[in-house]
């Protein structure tokens, strides 16, 4: 390639960068140009305005929601964890339940906020918990049991004439092999987790929540103020996948996905 | 070690799926001794693979008895009496090199100061000891094939069994890594049992070659290969070699193999 020497980093993150300043330039102009009205849609520059001058409020919020989130994941996670070991190692298990848990995957989990809002109380986090560890469960048991049992055959059999004990093979095989699959399941439950947290407080929560603030903002109309919360969202997702990123790079830097030439 | 390294009496093998059975091996009778290079040649279909997996205890044999090293297969697999050799490399790929040779070494918990000892040693048996701290993927399909080749004998079993280790190798590294093995074979002195479909391949490694034929599996002829050792790159030049190539070919026409 020709193209000048830039840095490998920042000629990767110039494209995107540009598109996103672009699009933020076209909705500004656009808003002002065609006289949209705020409760509609505020131009970036009030949202920006909003968010500087609600920042403790909104990052506030946006904390005792992202605990809410965090809670339900990790509760989520290790449960889906276990249940793919179990799946993993009793075929029986795997049979009755990895049918249903797939049928149960695509079912609108957030459906049930409502229901543990009984349950649990409207403002006990925990309500919200009890959404998001759902949410989360499945595609944490499933990728990982994939993991975990499509392994490489020719391994396997290897594994087989140096006599190495079950308990071996999982630790020095199976583990390592369902890694990469454990990281982009929870690439797919961070995301999960704010949907699921924020969603369910529109439902009803703890005034100190995200998801109420958003809520009750868009209903008085206050769209800047909704779009801020909206941003702080944006920001911890990024934020969460930026870890597990991380986690990826620390943890795999064999697999397919990260290598570099 | 007196008796044979391997021993196989009367051994078949029927595979049964789905109310349809399969009759892969029939009536083998085979003994290698040990130090002897074997291969087992034949067409797609005759079972030689499937022999090689009963050898290793990877299979079980429908009928007929097994001995290896003096002992069930079983035995011999617990007591790691053998190293395998398969197709693919089957190498783990989170592993560099020198983790995949020691993997071995860690199964049968050899302490860390000889394991690092050890899986060099193999290392610089197989010429690979500058990329002990490469990933499997950083290099080529025979370097991968000498990785696995080095993992086979860090434990120094007798007997080494190859699955078409050189099968999915282009012609020009598979000349050359049947000179590697050859001279590996020379320093090692191990009893190998080589499966392959390509005839210069058997006449130019082996001390005997069984020629096998399909369905079912049997066993057809077995060729003397008594060709002077070493093995050399003037071997494949010699007159003497062609006419193995022939006599082999001419078993497998025999049995309807080519």
């Amino acid at each position: 390639m020709t193209v000048a020497p830039l840095p490998r980093k920042l000629t990767g993150w110039l494209p995107p960068l540009l598109v996103f300043l672009a699009v933020l330039a076209l909705w500004e102009f656009w808003v002002k140009a065609a006289g949209i009205k705020g409760f509609l849609l505020p131009p970036p520059s009030d949202i920006v305005a909003t968010l500087s001058d609600q920042w403790t409020v909104v990052w506030a919020a946006g904390f005792f929601t992202l605990r809410e989130a965090l809670g339900g994941l990790i509760g989520g996670s290790l449960l889906g964890i276990l249940g793919a070991f179990a799946t993993a190692r009793w075929s029986l298990v795997r049979e009755g339940v990895l049918p249903f848990s797939i049928a149960a995957s695509s079912a609108p989990i957030v459906a049930l906020a409502p229901i543990t809002n009984q349950w649990f109380g409207i403002t006990n986090p925990v309500s919200k918990m009890t959404v998001v560890a759902v949410m989360v469960f499945f595609p944490v048991m499933i990728n990982l049991v994939r993991g975990l049992t499509d392994v490489d055959a020719g391994q396997l059999e290897l594994m087989r004439s140096v006599a190495a004990r079950d308990a071996t093979t999982m630790l020095k095989v199976r583990l390592p092999n369902a890694l990469p699959y454990l990281l982009s399941a929870l690439k797919v439950a961070v995301v999960l987790s704010l949907i699921g947290a924020i969603v369910a407080e529109y439902f009803g929560g703890s005034r100190a929540a995200l998801g109420v603030y958003i809520s009750q903002q868009a209903g008085l109309t206050r769209m800047a103020e909704a779009w801020a919360g909206i941003v702080v969202a944006t920001l911890m997702g990024a934020g969460l996948q930026l870890l597990i990123i991380g986690a990826e790079r620390l943890l795999i830097p064999w697999h397919p996905s990260r290598r570099r030439n | 070690m007196s008796g044979p390294m391997v021993s196989l009496r009367g051994v078949g093998k029927t595979f049964s799926a789905g109310g349809a059975s399969t009759e892969a091996l029939t009536g083998i009778d085979l003994e290698v001794q040990a130090g002897e290079f074997v291969s087992l040649l034949g067409p797609s279909g005759c079972g030689k693979s499937t022999l090689l997996r009963i050898i290793g205890d990877l299979l079980a044999p429908t009928t007929g008895t097994v001995k290896v090293n003096g002992k069930s297969p079983a035995q011999a697999r617990n007591h790691r009496d053998y190293g395998m050799v398969f197709q693919q490399a089957t190498l783990l790929d989170w592993r560099k090199v020198l983790g995949n040779v020691e993997l071995p070494l860690e199964i049968t918990e050899v302490p860390a100061a000889e394991k690092d000892r050890r899986a060099r040693a193999m290392l610089d048996l197989v010429e690979l000891a500058e990329f002990s701290d490469h990933y499997p993927w950083q290099l080529s399909g025979g370097m991968q094939q000498r990785v696995a080749i080095a993992r086979a004998l860090v434990l120094e079993p007798q007997l080494l069994l190859m699955d078409e280790p050189f099968g999915a190798l282009d012609e020009m590294t598979r000349e050359r890594m049947q000179m590697e093995l050859m001279r590996i074979w020379e320093q090692t002195r191990k009893t190998v049992v080589f499966v392959t479909h390509s005839i210069p391949e058997a006449v130019f490694l082996s001390t005997r070659v069984v020629v096998m034929s399909p369905r079912p599996g049997s066993i057809a002829g077995i060729v003397e290969i008594d060709l002077p050792q070493p093995r050399q790159f003037e071997t494949r030049e010699l007159p003497a070699f062609f006419a193995k190539l022939v006599e082999v070919r001419e078993t497998l026409r025999r049995v309807g193999g080519e």
